[in-house]
C-alpha cells in the first residue's frame, strides 16, 4: 500500500489487482484496522460516525472479497 | 474503491508521488527488427547504463515504493547482466514485468521464472498465425515466441501474458489469440499501435480503420474481464457509454507513467521518445538533481503535464469527459496539436487534420539495424602511405 495525496494505492502481487483507496480517511481506517476489534470501531477511531459508515464499510467489504484485506489469523505454535 | 469515477481520473491528471506503470528500456539492442518498434530498436547504444547505475534506479524505485517496472526494450534479455538485474530488483521489493519475444526463454530459464513470485513475463506477439506475424515481426519470429509459451507452460509458470499490438491485419485474430493464450495459460494483452519510433512509418498502412476500431471495441466490451489493455483504448470511449472500457481512461504520460530508456533519459512515456517529452536525465543534473526521483517529482515537463490540460478543440465534444481528448503520443507524431482530436477520434473530428499536408515528427533516436548513423562518423585516419601513386583518370 502506497499512501498518496488523494488516498493510496494498493497493489496485491499474486493477483495483479491495482485498487485504490480515495480519501485519507479511509487510508487511516486500512492502517489501523488491526489496532481494533472490528470495522465499526477503526471507523468511529477516524471520525467516522456509525451513521455515516455505510460507504466505508462497503468499500472494506470490496477490498476483502479480493484479498486486498486478509485477517490477521493467529500464527501456530512451532 | 475499485471502480474508476470521473474524479479520481481528475486527481491522478495532477499526477502522483511515484509512476504506477513505470516502464524501463534496459537496451537498444534487439535481436529482431519489428517493423513499428516504439523505440526503433536493433543496435545497442555505447552509452547504455552500467550494471551499477541500473542497481542505483533499483535502489530508488525502492525507497518511492513503486510496486512493479515493465522492462522492455530492445530486447531486454540480450543484455549479459539481466538476470543479475531481475533479482536485484525482486531483493529490494520491486516487482518486475519483463517483456520479451521469447529468444532467451529456454526450459531451464523457464524453470528459473516458475519459482519466482515477483517476476512476469509478457511475451510478444502480432499475429495468431505465423504468416501474419512474421510480416510484422521477421521470418521466426512467431515459432520462437510460441516455444517461450510451451517452455513456460512446461515449466509450470502461471498466467504469463501473451501482448498483441493490435492492427489493420490482426483485428480480425482476437478470438483466435484469446485462445492461443488459453491454450499456453496465458493472459491475452492487446494494445493500441501508435505511430511512434519505426511505427511512425508504417502507421498509415497499419493502424486499424474506423470499421475495424468499431468491431475491436465492441470486442473489448464483450471481453474486457479476460483481457488486459494497458488502458490503451481510452481513446474509443465515444463509441459505447462512459465506463463501458474497463481501466484508467485518460493519457498518464508524467502523471502515472514514465519511461527511463537506456542511457537514463526520462520521457513523459515510452510512446513518446522525443525531445519534447524528455523530462531529464538520472545521471546529469538538469537543475532538480539527479536520479529518478527527482526528475520524477521535479522535471519542470512533468509539472507541465500535471497542471490541468485544456480540452482545445474538443471543449465543445461530449465525449471528451470520456476520451480525455485521446493519447497525446499518437497526436504528436502525426503532426497534429495536442490540444485537439485523436488521429483515430471516432467521432471522426481526427480524419480531416490527416488529410492535410502536416509535419510529422521523427522520433529522438534511431538504433536501427541497417539504417545510416545520422550524426558524424567518427574516422581513423591513416598514415600509411599508398602503396601506389593515384591514377589520375577518373575511368
Amino acid at each position: 500500500m502506497r499512501a498518496e495525496p488523494f488516498g493510496a494505492l494498493l497493489y496485491h502481487f499474486g493477483t495483479r489487482k491495482l485498487s485504490f483507496l480515495k480519501n485519507r480517511t479511509i487510508l487511516a481506517v486500512v492502517q489501523s484496522l488491526a489496532d481494533y476489534p472490528d470495522v465499526r470501531a477503526a471507523c468511529r477511531a477516524a471520525g467516522v460516525d456509525d451513521a455515516e459508515q455505510g460507504p466505508y464499510l462497503h468499500a472494506l467489504g470490496v477490498l476483502a472479497g479480493s484479498n486486498m484485506l486478509v485477517t490477521n489469523e493467529p500464527k501456530e505454535a512451532a | 474503491m475499485t471502480s474508476v469515477v470521473p474524479r479520481l481520473v481528475e486527481q491522478f491528471e495532477r499526477g502522483l508521488d511515484a509512476p504506477i506503470c513505470l516502464t524501463w528500456e534496459l537496451t537498444y539492442a534487439c535481436n529482431l527488427a519489428c517493423v513499428h518498434c516504439l523505440s526503433s530498436s536493433g543496435k545497442r547504444d555505447p552509452r547504455e547504463l552500467s550494471t551499477q547505475s541500473c542497481k542505483d534506479i533499483i535502489d530508488e524505485l525502492e525507497c518511492m515504493q513503486v510496486f512493479y517496472v515493465n522492462i522492455g526494450g530492445g530486447e531486454p534479455t540480450v543484455r549479459p547482466d539481466f538476470w543479475e538485474l531481475v533479482d536485484y530488483a525482486t531483493a529490494h521489493r520491486v516487482g518486475v514485468k519483463f517483456s520479451t519475444n521469447g529468444v532467451r526463454i529456454t526450459p531451464e530459464v523457464a524453470a528459473r521464472l516458475a519459482a519466482s513470485d515477483y517476476v512476469d513475463v509478457q511475451i510478444s506477439l502480432d499475429g495468431a498465425t505465423a504468416e501474419v506475424n512474421d510480416a510484422v515481426r521477421g521470418a521466426g519470429s512467431y515459432a520462437m515466441a510460441i516455444r517461450a509459451l510451451e517452455n513456460l507452460a512446461a515449466a509450470g509458470f502461471s498466467d504469463a501474458k501473451v501482448s498483441v499490438v493490435v492492427t489493420r491485419h490482426n483485428v480480425g485474430q482476437l478470438d483466435e489469440f484469446a485462445s492461443l493464450a488459453d491454450r499456453y495459460g496465458a493472459t491475452l494483452r492487446i494494445t493500441r499501435l501508435r505511430p511512434s519510433g519505426r511505427g511512425a512509418d508504417v502507421w498509415d498502412e497499419l493502424h486499424p480503420t474506423a470499421d475495424q476500431q468499431v468491431q475491436l471495441y465492441h470486442w473489448l466490451v464483450a471481453n474486457g474481464e479476460r483481457v488486459l489493455t494497458g488502458d490503451s483504448f481510452f481513446h474509443l470511449s465515444g463509441l459505447g457509454e462512459p465506463g463501458a472500457l474497463a481501466g484508467l481512461n485518460m493519457c498518464g504520460a508524467g502523471r502515472v507513467v514514465c519511461l527511463i530508456d537506456p542511457v537514463g533519459d526520462v520521457y513523459a512515456c515510452p510512446f513518446a521518445i522525443h525531445d519534447r517529452f524528455l523530462a531529464g536525465n538520472i545521471l546529469s543534473d538538469s537543475g532538480f538533481g539527479t536520479g529518478f526521483g527527482n526528475v520524477w517529482k521535479n522535471a519542470p515537463l512533468f509539472r507541465e503535464l500535471r497542471e490541468p490540460q485544456s480540452a482545445g478543440a474538443c471543449g465543445s465534444c461530449g465525449h471528451y469527459d470520456s476520451c480525455r481528448g485521446g493519447c497525446m503520443a499518437a497526436k504528436f507524431f502525426t503532426g497534429l496539436p495536442i490540444d485537439g482530436p485523436d488521429p483515430e477520434c471516432v467521432q471522426g473530428y481526427g480524419a480531416p487534420a490527416l488529410a492535410q499536408e502536416r509535419d510529422k515528427p521523427r522520433p529522438a533516436g534511431d538504433h536501427s539495424h541497417g539504417r545510416r548513423s545520422s550524426g558524424p562518423v567518427p574516422l581513423q585516419l591513416s598514415v600509411r602511405p599508398p602503396t601506389r601513386l593515384c591514377n589520375e583518370s577518373p575511368v
